[in-house]
């Protein structure tokens, strides 16, 4: 249990050295009395707790005296930090211990009173962490997403003011923020009650055996649909132009997943050149829309769509015909070959007079429909969700087709599928063709969006990207891809104060996930189904995991 | 005229010779089963029949057609089927779509036909469930469509293996150890199993087993492999008699004896 509180300890530390605690401590969670880097280091000692309770032996007193120990430790071990950064100077190594990290971990008290406040601290939060593992879920869950709902109101505060913005919900907004701070007391009070309250009445509904169903379950269905569409067509207007910007970028890595997802996902192929696609599709419609030097048709954007998608189509095939008897993890590196392959040709000088090199194609126009220009991000976005909405409906139907298993069974062994007559050839021509075409119409909407198109746009990182949000949706499922993409994608645009440690949150969230849900957020219909067969109480067990990384990747 | 024939098929990995000049006839609605110790290129035989392996020298006829050379793929639309000794299931898929797959051959949607949703379409994925359901039913898993190949017990795992292969429509099967690793009872059952395939489906069988006893209350035709050539070949009590199986097979006459019962 103290090499739990350990562990945990050194988190505290490495995130304090790292910075994200100082960047988060800008950050109040209710104005004046707590930060978002303390909830982190707090949360940290509460995790210590919580983990070495659950994995202590012995019931009942035993778990808390662990999670007590942990707790400890893990303060012990922060408060040490203190203590060393007062004795040698940590800034020459670490350039983020700075006196600002110092004067919050020492909260302005001499070294051995921090270190003993700190361990005292641990200890209380370790044993609430402990409590919290020990008491049954329906008490603890509401409570957990209730304070999770007020952290989220800090974080997300800029986006909650500008759906704040109008002059009549002036008095809200004053009521819930002070004016240039954080979330006020009575804000992050009302919040947090009435998460925790809506939480533990969800949880009461769900979990009566009988439900009485208000509405047949078909009207139902209509409404829930209704809501839904409701709500995804006001989401721009009630967000403004930078949430709708943020979307219609979830929205292109929704497209670019779900083509993907049919080949990794389906059919096994993983392909780590899949930026390769998206960028044909934009420089296909840039090339045949723009009307700047390199344009050559001026054509209209709904003319040059089905022709990059097409053209992402023949591309595919053509990148999956050398790759055809390539396996696993030889695959990946073939097809990183190829992604860099085309981007460093539209760098290259001697395609320079067709594509522009590195200047790229320059004033490519915004789609008109009937005399109404898609100008800004707001018009882009439902563009977005239409062309998003027909391609996870194909990608469906595909799914649950002849070809859709037979991409699972070369998934699975390959020898065996081609044994029962599976045409190996064809098939995985046809995932790298239609995962291609979908990612080429990405590329499409993702020139209109920029207005121009540059190999720099095209980096590697953005196929690692597109692989990760599909291992964090759940391989081979279409709402994974969705749900992949808004927490991989869209919540770092919308957090982008903490930009710079994007990818350090991007690590821990893989490695969290792999270790603690290897089959992703939404698995793959498959295995839900077989959920169900089993009729098991399976169900509530994924949701708090689910919440769980989910809180984790925040 | 014989369903499978191979002629004078060899097959060699680096310098060890796999199968020697094997000459193998399989008549149609036969249960033809291939013995030998470890290593006596049973399972070779099988992966190049299936097209796996290509014979270094040497011709395979199936129904009178060369099929030596050809993809797996296209012998298994000529219609033969396999399982494997180490059963290779799809294993992170359900029951239902492990036989699906099985018919896929037999079914002709394409992809925009799936996309589209055609009346054709639908219908034919209609009857291949009912299809498969029926052949789940038929091999005794008719209550397990839903569940992944992965959870289903080994002896379910068996069946379901064979369901697939049954799906392909074969006119010859082949069984690698179709009761490895079964009880006295389950064991039992397969053979009872193995008989209604041939009588009432009426397709042939090639089987490759280690259980003696089996072997010798199923088959009409033994062949008796070692170190890649054929030693022996005839009926079951033939073969039995046969001293060189027996000195081959397992080397001393005492032990050879009571293990061939």
């Amino acid at each position: 249990m103290w090499r739990v509180g350990l562990v945990f300890g050194a988190v505290a530390c490495f995130l304090s050295l790292a910075g994200l605690v100082e960047a988060l401590h800008a950050r109040w969670v209710v104005d004046g009395w707590v930060s978002a880097g303390q909830v982190l280091l707090g949360s940290l000692l509460v995790g210590a707790g919580a983990v070495s309770a659950r994995r202590a032996r012995t019931p009942g007193v035993g778990r808390i005296g662990a999670g007590l120990v942990a707790g400890a430790t893990a303060g012990a071990t922060l408060g040490l930090l203190v203590w060393l950064s007062r004795q040698v100077d940590l800034r020459s190594v670490f350039v983020n211990a700075s006196p600002t990290l110092l004067q919050l971990l020492s909260a302005g008290r001499a070294p051995d009173e921090a270190w003993l406040g700190w361990t005292l601290l641990g200890i209380v939060l370790g044993g609430l962490g402990a409590g919290a593992a020990a008491a049954p879920r329906r008490a603890v869950g509401p409570l957990a997403t209730g304070l999770g709902t007020a952290v989220g109101l800090a974080l997300f505060q800029e986006l909650v003011l500008l759906v704040l913005q109008p002059e009549g919900l002036a008095p809200v907004r004053d009521w819930l923020f002070v004016a240039g701070g954080g979330p006020t007391v009575q804000g992050a009070a009302v919040v947090f009650a009435v998460a925790t309250g809506g939480a533990s009445v969800w949880q009461a509904v769900r979990a009566r055996p009988s439900r009485v169903a208000v509405l047949p379950p078909r009207v139902a269905r209509a409404v829930w649909v209704g809501v839904g569409l409701a709500a995804l067509a006001a989401l721009p207007v009630a967000g403004g132009p930078f949430v709708a910007q943020v979307l219609v970028i979830v929205g292109l890595y929704t497209l670019m997943g779900l083509g993907l997802n049919l080949e990794v996902g389906l059919a096994g192929l993983l392909d780590l050149g899949f930026v390769a696609f998206f960028a044909i599709g934009a420089y296909t419609v840039g090339l045949l829309t723009s009307v700047g030097e390199h344009g050559i048709a001026h054509w209209s954007f709904w003319a040059a769509v089905p022709v990059a998608v097409l053209v992402s189509l023949v591309a595919g095939v053509v990148l999956g015909i050398p790759v055809l008897g390539i396996r696993g993890d030889y695959l990946a590196i073939a097809t990183l070959g190829f992604g860099e392959i085309v981007r460093l040709l539209v760098l290259s000088d001697a395609l320079r007079p067709w594509v522009g090199g590195s200047q790229g194609v320059l004033a490519i126009p915004k789609p008109v429909l009937a005399g109404f220009e898609f100008s800004g991000p707001q018009h882009l976005y439902y563009l977005t969700v239409v062309a998003s909405a027909v391609v996870a409906f194909v990608a469906w139907r595909l799914q649950d087709s002849r070809l859709g298993r037979a991409w699972m069974a070369i998934r699975e062994d390959e020898d065996v599928a081609e044994a029962l007559g599976i045409n190996l050839v064809s098939v995985k021509l046809l995932a790298y063709g239609l995962g291609a075409a979908f990612a080429g119409m990405g590329g499409a909407i993702f020139a209109v969006m920029v207005g121009s198109v540059f190999p720099h746009s095209f980096q590697l990182l953005i196929s690692i990207q597109v692989v990760a949000l599909i291992i964090v949706g759940g391989m081979g499922s279409i709402p994974g891809v969705l749900v992949g993409s808004l927490i991989l994608i869209g919540l770092p645009e919308l957090l982008r104060e903490f930009g710079e440690f994007r990818f350090l949150v991007y690590g821990v969230a893989l490695v969290a996930m792999m270790l603690l849900r290897p089959e992703g957020l939404l698995p793959a219909a498959a295995q839900r189904r077989e959920l169900r067969a089993l009729e098991e109480g399976a169900e509530p067990v994924a949701v708090a995991a689910q919440e769980a990384v989910v809180e984790g990747g925040l | 005229m014989p369903i499978l024939a191979t002629r004078r098929m060899t097959k060699r990995f680096g310098g060890l010779v796999a199968i020697r000049a094997l000459d193998l006839e399989v008549e149609e609605r036969s249960i033809h089963s291939v013995i030998g110790p470890n290593g006596a290129g049973k399972t070779t035989l099988f992966n190049c029949v299936t097209g796996f392996y290509r014979p270094d020298e040497g011709e395979i006829r199936f129904g009178g057609q060369r099929i030596d050379g050809l993809r797996p793929d296209e012998i298994a639309h000529l219609g033969i089927a396999r399982t494997y000794q180490n059963i290779r299931l799809f294993a992170n898929m359900t029951v239902l779509e492990n036989v699906l797959v099985g018919l896929h051959m037999h079914l002709r949607s394409t992809w925009v036909g799936a996309v589209v949703g055609s009346p054709a379409v639908r219908r034919e994925e209609r009857w291949a469930h009912g299809e498969a359901r029926r052949l789940l039913e038929f091999v005794g898993l008719g209550g397990r469509l839903n569940f992944l190949a992965r959870n289903l017990p080994y002896g379910e795992q068996r069946k379901l293996e064979l369901a697939r292969a049954l799906a392909t429509r074969p006119k010859l099967l082949l069984l690698d150890e179709p009761t490895a690793g079964m009880n006295p009872a389950e064991t039992q059952e397969m053979i009872q199993f193995i008989r209604r395939l041939r009588d009432e489906l009426g397709i042939t069988i090639l089987l490759i087993e280690h259980h003696m006893r089996v072997v010798m209350t199923i088959s009409d035709r033994v062949t008796v492999l070692d170190y890649g050539e054929k030693i022996s070949e005839g009926t079951p009590q033939q073969v039995q008699a046969d001293p060189r199986v027996i000195e081959a097979y397992l080397g001393t006459r005492k032990v050879a004896a009571e293990a061939l019962g």
